[in-house]
């Protein structure tokens, strides 16, 4: 979740008077990380979200993942944005994302076989992640390439926090480890404390989601739905 | 495996929406009333009962490793399986595009009733999963990985199905407001695949 992106940038923004992080580039980049976040406000992509939080690890690498797919197909589609005929952008934009997760698996393959196997058919799901196509549709088609790029990152960002926040409870209550290390000590063990096992099953992910949207919009009122 | 027991694990045991998450965001999105959950669920069933066995083709003379030897023996070692995502896409969204032509030519009312659902679909992450479950699970032949393809259809239809007739009736309920809407929704889910669990374990 660097803010910091590569200079070559410069060259595509040198035109535009607007300084390179401006007010409104930097929201762009920030806000889908609470108020506009791609889970939990915007309902996006939660099909991978879910599956893959039972660990940490696998849960940041899919954020690693998903940061680069998005940031590279956000810049794709924007160079190619009037280039693309209206009626066949959807398979265009397929075959860019597509070609993207296919780079990022053989890459994982290559230097991390244990994650990549554990991830199993969720990193080609993010060609169908609605993240993905969803921010092209809304954002990349119609941007130039820096402000896409940033929304990406921004975006791909906020949906990591989010599996990252959905990944820590779950380990942390479901095998009292984090990132594989033990975390809660021993001696609680002996003193009766168990590991909540539920926590690792499937259902569990769906409800700590549900939570955490109920504590955001607890907190943050604006995002109640009305009706 | 023999189909029907395949059939039935397919839908309620490894149901595409409770136990693997595919599917989310349809789910969620269009699920708020019963008649349009229904008109996207057909549309999954339909979709997937065409595209997984097609895939399954590809998969067995195309992609997988020596799977070009029908066309000669030395291309025993030729391994072309990192092409699957692409070509599984590029197979997705031209069915999706052919189904809804012909539904359009031949089944008016059908394609009324599934409006805008159909193209929708092509980048529905349960379309793309049961191709890749497919291909994971090294199915025997065209015949299993058909009814695999009906079978997980069918689990999402009535996963949609549920969740929409209890979306109508929580309407009336006394949701606390931060919870109402996308909060509830997904507890309800969570409790809905608590009770899916209960099928593990059944074998016909």
């Amino acid at each position: 979740m660097s803010k910091k992106t590569n200079k070559p940038i410069f060259l595509f923004v040198a035109k535009d008077k607007e300084p390179l992080f401006s007010k409104k580039n930097r929201s762009l980049l920030t806000d889908p990380l609470d108020d506009n976040n791609p889970i939990t406000v915007q309902v996006l992509g939660i099909c991978s979200a879910l599956a893959i939080t039972v660990q940490l690890e696998p849960a940041i690498v899919m954020t690693i993942s998903v940061i680069a797919v998005m940031g590279a197909s956000n810049v794709i589609v924007s160079l190619l944005r009037n280039l693309i005929p209206n009626r066949i952008r959807i398979i265009v934009q397929l075959v860019v994302v597509a070609s993207m997760v296919i780079l990022v698996d053989q890459i994982l393959r290559a230097y991390a076989y244990d994650v990549s196997k554990q991830l199993s058919i969720f990193i080609g799901l993010i060609i169908t992640n609605c993240i993905v196509m969803g921010r092209l549709e809304a954002f990349a088609l119609g941007n130039g390439v820096w402000k896409s790029l940033l929304d990406g990152v921004g975006n791909a960002a906020g949906y990591g926090f989010m599996l990252i926040l959905v990944a820590f409870f779950r380990e942390l209550f479901g095998s009292g480890n984090l990132y594989g290390y033990q975390i809660i000590p021993e001696s609680f063990y002996e003193m009766g404390y168990v590991n909540n096992g539920f926590m690792l099953l499937s259902p569990m992910a769906l409800i700590t989601v549900g939570v955490i949207i109920w504590l955001q919009r607890a907190r943050n009122r604006k995002l109640i739905e009305k009706g | 495996m023999d189909y029907l027991n395949l059939f039935v694990r397919s839908i309620f045991i490894e149901n595409m929406v409770f136990a693997y998450f595919l599917g989310m965001c349809s789910y969620l999105a269009v699920s708020k009333t019963v008649k349009t959950a229904v008109g996207l669920g057909l549309a999954v069933v339909f979709v997937l009962s065409i595209t997984v066995p097609i895939n399954f083709l590809l998969d067995s003379y195309l992609l997988r490793p020596g799977a070009l030897t029908w066309l000669d023996a030395s291309y025993a070692d030729v391994d072309l399986s990192f092409l699957s995502f692409i070509m599984f896409i590029a197979v997705i969204a031209s069915m999706v595009q052919l189904v809804e032509m012909i539904v359009e030519k031949f089944a008016s009312y059908l394609y009324v009733a599934l409006g805008i659902f159909l193209p929708l679909i092509a980048v529905n992450c349960a379309i793309l999963g049961g191709s890749l479950f497919m291909q994971q699970k090294d199915f025997a032949g065209i015949g299993e990985s058909a009814v695999y393809g009906a079978g997980s259809g069918i689990g999402f239809f009535l996963a949609i199905l549920a969740i929409s007739a209890i979306r109508e009736k929580i309407a009336y309920s006394n949701i606390p407001a931060p919870l109402r809407g996308l909060g509830i929704t997904f507890i309800i889910t969570g409790l809905m695949a608590i009770g899916f669990m209960s099928f593990m374990g059944i074998k016909i």
